[in-house]
């Protein structure tokens, strides 16, 4: 029998086993270092992983992104709308992401701005930040603030950030990696002085997304 | 992110989780590499800076070199004394390298050899796209394209296997999206005993080679080079016989027919987009996936297009495969359909993503669902125009408070850091243009390659014009011969050594007229802060001689030369007018440490808010993202300000000063 027409459908197959992550935040907040643990706590699952990673001017205070595909995946660029989970460091900067972004999207946002240095001499002006969550929770059905400046005070160092948000990301049910297999992760990429610094962290973000995942 | 000794250090067979540019280090390591050397260039950068650390532990040779020219010369002459070499560079850098490279190909090497060019669509951190595939063909050099860390690695040891049997540099061509991705790479041997006969000599690090005289073959004067093309020529016929796995069908599971038998080829990064979208789309067509794409595998595509009724050529940047199948088509005579680029299928320009290629399948099989001719479609997609606008994104967002927001996001350009000498040193030029009462529109700013081409922005506007790495002087020399303006010219530490020395001296010679400004920051800044000849250690990290850039200026015979801290602001200033009014090219070395490498701690600077008139001059004339505003007062992060007290210097109210 010879088809006379194709139609494209999604082979549910192919689907099964793949998760995607967009990472997304301003330079120094730690985004590649986090992209680089997940990968290698995949690795630890046993999983395929690929990753993109794009940061030409990052250092002078540009955006950095990346992205990691999960699964039996070649490519490291994740289609439009087909994220699985956002990590936004920074909330003008998770806007800026939800072309990846679909209404199941698991879209965890740190609610701390870091403000362009130009925002006096552009047109636009920062967002509010509670509008903007307001405004995704109206649009996505998983979205999860966490407050970053909030924990990294309670633990006591800013540049736990990232594991905050990675513990974070370890507490969603769809996460396809343990936070055993992401704190032996984060251990081989960072000196051992930090570990128990970061191992903090992870659980600081970990139990603040389960909270609210009781209350949904 | 790894500790880079482990590139060096883990076992065969091990797997790690490899940036392209990390596995291309590794695949240097196993192929046994004595000598390398680069320019340090955007997306290749970071091979040098692993190498800055673990050459000597991997018994290799390494430098800066002061530009590609020289990298070129410094691996050719490796290769053709017996050694492995590697040279790695951005596709642009292989212009300023071609005069060299191109005679590589002609007098051939003894050692094996890779060139790595690291290809910028889309332009990240470019001038251009250039598709270096085309020098391949120039200089009639092999070609690889990885699609994946794993290939760069194994395409490096390979690469040096083809280079030795053949005598001829390979080039491996990667672009930003293989060297900047990361996968999972299952490393190989290392190998050490490639060549008993060189011996590791005793007064350095590295495996000396010797040079075996044959200048009929090493010197191209024309009898010898017309002799040495049609050898060429002869090799790359041989080369042409290999048979390998590089270039492999990958065949879909799914084998339901269509009406027409449809195939692909592709390579590099295309080559994911599309295995992925067959899979997860389920599409019926098999994909020839190219590795080693010069000379071109004639046979190979001539076995998997002929029974094909279309095959889709998918490739980044230029449409170059897709030629070379037109023409095994036109040769053979046979009625397979060619959709690409040049059929308007796929975009001419910038990179390609899952989204660009579903989308173009989806426009051709609107069409191909409804034709029973297969020309027809090709007829179709030939009349429409050519493909260059830029991929739409579908606003497919729920609602209009969404929409809104997204429209109306604030930018976030990079900038200058704070405490950057660069943004002192164009204010004060600015300054000393306002105080002769010269209007900015009679003033070139001629710019230059680094990050203080991002003077291009406001408040700077200190670039009009740009062309290539040392282009500013060359322009400048220019722009006073054709106008009758100011003429400043700006460029880098390490671009002046790369190559502005020759135009100065071209402008001193000829009797040009401009301000040229070396902004001596003691770094090259912008790639990530590798060592430059101006500096006192080399590539390994070892001392060396510290080159002079204000001796350069006088030996070129620049009489009007002066070297001065920017954070100085007064006397820079003064320097300037000074600067415009000489007769003649006038040099200014702004000598003042990069604030990413400078260890200097200095104190931040505060807000006197019992002088601070809220004018905003600061905030609007600097542009310092230290310096902000909040609840419209201005307010100086004390975390980010570096304290180089240019504030300090234009507060009119002296109302910013040190924090106690």
């Amino acid at each position: 029998m010879i088809a006379m027409k194709y139609n494209f459908s999604k082979s549910p197959e192919f689907c099964k086993d793949s998760y995607t992550i967009y990472i997304c935040g301003v330079g120094g907040q730690g985004t590649i270092k986090t992209s680089a643990i997940i990968g290698d706590g995949a690795i630890n699952e046993g999983k395929n992983v690929v990753m993109s990673e794009i940061h030409g001017m990052s250092q002078r205070g540009g955006i950095v992104s990346t992205e990691l595909k999960i699964g039996n995946y070649k490519s490291s660029l994740i289609e439009e709308f087909s994220a699985d989970m956002i990590i936004g460091f920074e909330p003008v900067e998770t806007i800026r992401s939800l072309n990846k972004a679909n209404k199941d999207t698991k879209i965890l946002i740190n609610t701390n701005p870091i403000i362009p240095f130009n925002i006096k001499s552009q047109k636009n002006s920062y967002p509010d930040v509670d509008e903007i969550i307001a405004i995704l929770k109206d649009n996505y059905n998983h979205v999860y603030p966490i407050n970053g400046s909030q924990l990294v005070k309670d633990i006591g160092n800013p540049l736990t950030l990232n594991m905050i948000l990675l513990g974070a990301a370890t507490a969603d049910e769809t996460f396809p990696i343990s936070k055993d297999n992401i704190l032996s992760a984060m251990k081989d990429n960072l000196k051992p002085k930090f570990h128990d610094m970061n191992i903090k962290a992870v659980e600081k973000g970990y139990e603040k997304v389960k909270y609210m995942k009781e209350k949904e | 992110m790894m500790e880079l000794k482990k590139l060096l250090t883990t076992k065969s067979g091990t797997k790690l989780f490899l940036l392209g540019n990390e596995a291309s280090v590794r695949g240097a390591i196993e192929a046994g590499v004595s000598v390398a050397a680069t320019y340090p260039g955007t997306p290749s950068s970071e091979i040098g800076n692993i190498l800055y650390h673990l050459a000597k532990s991997a018994e290799m040779y390494f430098e800066f070199s002061v530009n590609e020219k020289v990298a070129m010369e410094v691996t050719s002459t490796a290769a053709v004394s017996g050694l492995r070499s590697f040279t790695f560079m951005k596709h642009v850098g292989l212009n300023v390298a071609s005069d060299s490279f191109i005679t590589t190909a002609y007098s051939g090497i003894d050692g094996g050899m890779v060139i790595l060019t690291a290809d910028d669509p889309s332009m990240f951190s470019s001038q251009n796209e250039q598709d270096n595939r085309h020098y391949g063909r120039l200089a009639k050099i092999p070609i690889l394209e990885p699609s994946n860390p794993q290939e760069i690695k194994d395409m490096m040891v390979y690469g040096f296997e083809i280079s030795e049997k053949f005598k001829i540099p390979v080039i491996i061509r990667t672009t930003t999206r293989i060297s900047h991705m990361r996968g999972i790479v299952e490393l190989g041997e290392i190998n050490n005993s490639r060549n008993d006969a060189i011996k590791l000599s005793e007064n350095v690090h590295w495996k000396k080679g010797y040079l075996k005289k044959n200048p009929d073959q090493y010197v191209p004067i024309p009898i010898n080079a017309a002799k040495m093309h049609k050898n060429l020529i002869l090799k790359l016929e041989n080369i042409k016989k290999i048979d390998t796995e590089l270039n492999k069908i990958y065949s879909s599971s799914n084998k339901e027919s269509f009406k027409f038998k449809l195939g692909i080829i592709s390579s590099g990064s295309s080559f994911n987009y599309l295995y992925d979208l067959i899979n997860k789309y389920n599409l019926n067509m098999d994909i020839l996936k190219l590795g080693f794409t010069y000379p071109f595998p004639e046979k190979k595509v001539l076995k998997f297009i002929k029974d094909l009724d279309g095959v889709f050529i998918v490739e980044e940047v230029d449409p170059i495969m897709e030629k070379e199948v037109l023409s095994i088509i036109g040769k053979n005579q046979l009625k397979t359909s060619v959709f690409g680029k040049l059929n308007n299928v796929f975009p001419m320009i910038y990179e390609f993503n899952p989204d660009i290629i579903l989308n173009s399948f989806k426009d051709f099989y609107k069409i191909a669902n409804k034709e029973n001719n297969i020309k027809n479609i090709n007829d179709e997609f030939s009349k429409k125009e050519v493909k260059v606008n830029d991929y739409n994104q579908t606003t497919k967002l729920r609602n209009t408070k969404l929409n809104n927001l997204i429209k109306n996001l604030p930018s976030r350009p990079p900038t200058l850091c704070a405490g950057c000498p660069h943004r002192t040193t164009y204010f004060a030029a600015k300054k000393a243009i306002k105080e002769l009462k010269i209007s900015e529109d009679d003033v070139i700013f001629a710019s230059d390659i680094g990050c203080y081409t991002l003077g291009i922005n406001p408040p700077y506007k200190t670039a009009d014009y740009l062309l290539s790495m040392g282009s500013s002087v060359g322009d400048g020399g220019g722009f006073s011969k054709a106008t009758n303006q100011v003429v400043m010219s700006f460029i880098g530490d390490s671009t002046f050594f790369h190559s502005g020395i020759s135009p100065l001296i071209n402008g001193i010679h000829n009797k040009d007229k401009f301000v040229l400004t070396i902004l001596d920051n003691r770094t090259t800044a912008m790639t990530g802060g590798q060592p430059n000849p101006g500096l006192n250690v080399d590539g390994m990290g070892d001392p060396a001689p510290e080159i002079s850039i204000e001796k350069i200026a006088i030996g070129s015979g620049a009489e009007f030369v002066k070297l001065i801290n920017p954070l100085n602001l007064k006397k820079t200033i003064k320097t300037y007018k000074e600067a415009i009014e000489f007769d003649g090219v006038s040099v200014i070395i702004a000598k003042s440490p990069c604030t990413l490498i400078n260890e200097k701690k200095r104190k931040p600077m505060e807000i006197d808010y019992t002088k601070c008139t809220n004018c905003l001059y600061c905030v609007k004339i600097l542009a310092c993202p230290a310096i902000s505003t909040k609840d419209d007062k201005i307010i100086i992060d004390h975390l980010s300000c570096k304290g180089c007290a240019t504030c300090v210097q234009i507060c009119k109210e002296k109302a910013i000063k040190v924090k106690h």
